[in-house]
C-alpha cells in the first residue's frame, strides 16, 4: 500500500498496478514476500540496536572461562528456538505463496481463448490474428487491441534475436526465441492502454521497443478487428494518387505492405492501417503528420540503427506521400 | 626509466585500437536512392559510380546488413545462399559482368538480361554498396577479418569469411597467344 502511493508505481507499465488475473497472482506473491522480508529486517536490526545500546560487558570484562548459569542458558536456547522455528514458518509461507502463484498461472488453460500471434523483430513488434478464412487474417504492429475480460493466447516466436513480451500489468515475462514457438495465457479485465516492453537485451534499440495493449469492450474490439482486416481504401483525389505513386515507385515497397495494392513486402511493419495506430517506430513517437515525415526523411535520426533507411524525397513528394499515409485509418 | 618506457608503449599500442564504427546515418548524398549507371570503363558521358566501397568491405556491420538486405529483399530467390538456383551462383570464380565492386552495382542497379531485375530507384544508395560487399564476401574476395552476422539457418557452406578466395578469371594474369612456357 505504502509503495502504491508512490508515483510511478500504479502506472500503465507497473507489476504493482495489476489490471488481469495473471499479474494479480504475481503482485500478490511480490507483496508476501516483500512485507515478510521487511518485517525480518527492520526487527533483526531493531535487536541489534536494542542490544548495542544495553551492552553489559565490554570484549576485556568477559572472564575465562564464561560463568554459566542454568536460568540464562535456558532463556537463551528459547531465543534461539524461537527465531528458528519463526525462520522456518515463515520460509514455508513464502514457498507455499510460490507454489500458489506459480500453480495458478499454470492452470490458465481456457479452451476458448483469443488467438494473437506476436513476432519480435529488431525492434519492433509484429501483431497476428489469425482467421481460418485467411484473408480475414488481421496484420497490424506495435499495438495490440484486446478485449477486457476475455482470456487471450499470446502465441509467437522471434524473426532474428531473443526478444521477451512482457506487459507488467498484465502478465509475467515471455522470452521469444527464434525457431522455438511458445505460448503465453493471460487477461486484461481492466479497459485502458497497458505499455509493455522488450525485456531481454536485442541490440542497439532494444529501449526503444515497446508495445501497446489497448483494452476496449467486446463490442469495441469487434468492430476495430473487422475495420481492420479491410483492404486499404483507394486514393480519393490526385494527391493522394501520386502519394501512393511515390509509395509504390521508392524504396518504401521493398520493406513494407499495404495490402490492396502491390506493396507486399513482409520485413518492415504492414502499413495498411498505418493512421489508425497511435504511435510510430515501436511507441518512439506519437503518430502525427509530422513526425511521420521526420521519420521517413531520417529515421536513422530518431532511432539510430533501425532498420528504416534514411529517405530522400522532394517537398511536394513527402506531402503528397503524407497525405496518402494519413488516408489509411 | 624501464616504466617509463612500458608505459609509453602500452599507451601507444592501446591508442592504436581502433574499434570498427558503425555508420547508421549514411549521409544525404548515399541515402539517395540509386540511380548512378556504369556499363564498362569505356563509357561517354556520366558518371562512373565512385563510393568508396573500401567502406563497406571493410565494415562487418556493413557486410552483415548485405547480408540481412540478401534475404530481405529476395536476392535469395534466385541466387539461393549464393550457390545459384534460377539466377546464376554468386560464390564461384564466374562473372558473367564483372566481378569488381562497380560491376555489381551496375548489375543490380541496371538488371541484366533473363531474369535480373532493375533496382533503380527502389533501393538507397548505400544499401547497394552493402550488398555488394556482401557478394563479394560470399566467394572470399573480402578480407578475412571482415565476418558478416552468423547465418540464421544451418549452414552448409563455410562461413563466408573462412572461404578461399575464388580468382574470378578477369583477374587472373591472361595468357599471352603463342607465349611459350
Amino acid at each position: 500500500m505504502m509503495l502504491l502511493a508512490i508515483p510511478g508505481f500504479d502506472g500503465n507499465q507497473s507489476s504493482l498496478n495489476p489490471v488481469g488475473p495473471g499479474a494479480a497472482h504475481i503482485e500478490f506473491e511480490f507483496s508476501l514476500i516483500f512485507w515478510i522480508t521487511t518485517a525480518v529486517y527492520c526487527l533483526v536490526l531493531l535487536l541489534l540496536v536494542i542490544s548495542v545500546i544495553r551492552k553489559k560487558n565490554t570484549l576485556d570484562e568477559f572472564p575465562d572461562p564464561l560463568p554459566t548459569n542454568e536460568a540464562d542458558e535456558r532463556r537463551m536456547r528459547f531465543s534461539v528456538g524461537l527465531a528458528v522455528g519463526v525462520t522456518v514458518v515463515l520460509l514455508f509461507t513464502m514457498l507455499v505463496g510460490s507454489f500458489e502463484t506459480s500453480h495458478a498461472l499454470g492452470s490458465m488453460n481456457p479452451e476458448n481463448a483469443l488467438t494473437i500471434d506476436v513476432y519480435g523483430h529488431q525492434w519492433w513488434w509484429e501483431v497476428q490474428y489469425p482467421n481460418n478464412e485467411a484473408y480475414k487474417t488481421v496484420v497490424t504492429a506495435n499495438e495490440i487491441h484486446v478485449p477486457a475480460g476475455v482470456p487471450i493466447r499470446i502465441h509467437g516466436t522471434s524473426r532474428d534475436v531473443i526478444h521477451s513480451f512482457w506487459a507488467p500489468n498484465v502478465q509475467g515475462k515471455r522470452d521469444l526465441i527464434p525457431g522455438y514457438e511458445t505460448e503465453a495465457l493471460m487477461q486484461v479485465d481492466q479497459p485502458g492502454t497497458w505499455r509493455g516492453q522488450c525485456a531481454e537485451y536485442c541490440g542497439e534499440q532494444h529501449a526503444h521497443m515497446s508495445f501497446l495493449m489497448i483494452t476496449e469492450s467486446k463490442e469495441q474490439f469487434q468492430h476495430w478487428l473487422e475495420k481492420q482486416a479491410l483492404s486499404s481504401v483507394a486514393p480519393a483525389d490526385a494527391k493522394t494518387a501520386h502519394g501512393q505513386q511515390i509509395f509504390l515507385t521508392h524504396a518504401c515497397v521493398l520493406c513494407h505492405t499495404i495490402r490492396g495494392t502491390s506493396a507486399g513486402s513482409r520485413v518492415g511493419p504492414d502499413l495498411t492501417h498505418l493512421a489508425s495506430r497511435t504511435t510510430i517506430g515501436a511507441g518512439l513517437l506519437p503518430n502525427t503528420i509530422g513526425n511521420l515525415g521526420g521519420w521517413i526523411l531520417n529515421a536513422q535520426a530518431l532511432k539510430p540503427g533501425c532498420r528504416m533507411p534514411p529517405n530522400q524525397l522532394s517537398g511536394a513528394d513527402l506531402q503528397d506521400l503524407l497525405a496518402y499515409l494519413e488516408t489509411l485509418k | 626509466m624501464r616504466k617509463i618506457v612500458l608505459t609509453a608503449a602500452i599507451v601507444l599500442f592501446v591508442s592504436a585500437c581502433k574499434r570498427e564504427q558503425r555508420v547508421f546515418d549514411p549521409g544525404a548524398a548515399s541515402s539517395q536512392t540509386a540511380n548512378g549507371v556504369a556499363l564498362n570503363d569505356v563509357h561517354a558521358g556520366g558518371a562512373v559510380p565512385t563510393a568508396n566501397y573500401s567502406m563497406f568491405e571493410e565494415s562487418a556491420y556493413a557486410v552483415g546488413e548485405g547480408k540481412r538486405l540478401f534475404s530481405a529483399f529476395n536476392c535469395t530467390g534466385c541466387h539461393a545462399q549464393g550457390g545459384g538456383g534460377m539466377g546464376p551462383a554468386l560464390m564461384d570464380a564466374e562473372w558473367i559482368y564483372g566481378s569488381r565492386p562497380e560491376q555489381i552495382y551496375s548489375d543490380i542497379v541496371q538488371g541484366r538480361p533473363n531474369g535480373m531485375p532493375s533496382f533503380a530507384g527502389k533501393i538507397p544508395d548505400y544499401q547497394v554498396w552493402e550488398l555488394v560487399a556482401y557478394v563479394r564476401s560470399l566467394s572470399g574476395q573480402l578480407p578475412a577479418d571482415v565476418a558478416p552476422s552468423r547465418s540464421d539457418n544451418l549452414p552448409v557452406a563455410k562461413a563466408e569469411q573462412a572461404r578461399q578466395k575464388e580468382n574470378p578469371p578477369d583477374e587472373r594474369p591472361q595468357k599471352v597467344q603463342g607465349a611459350k612456357p
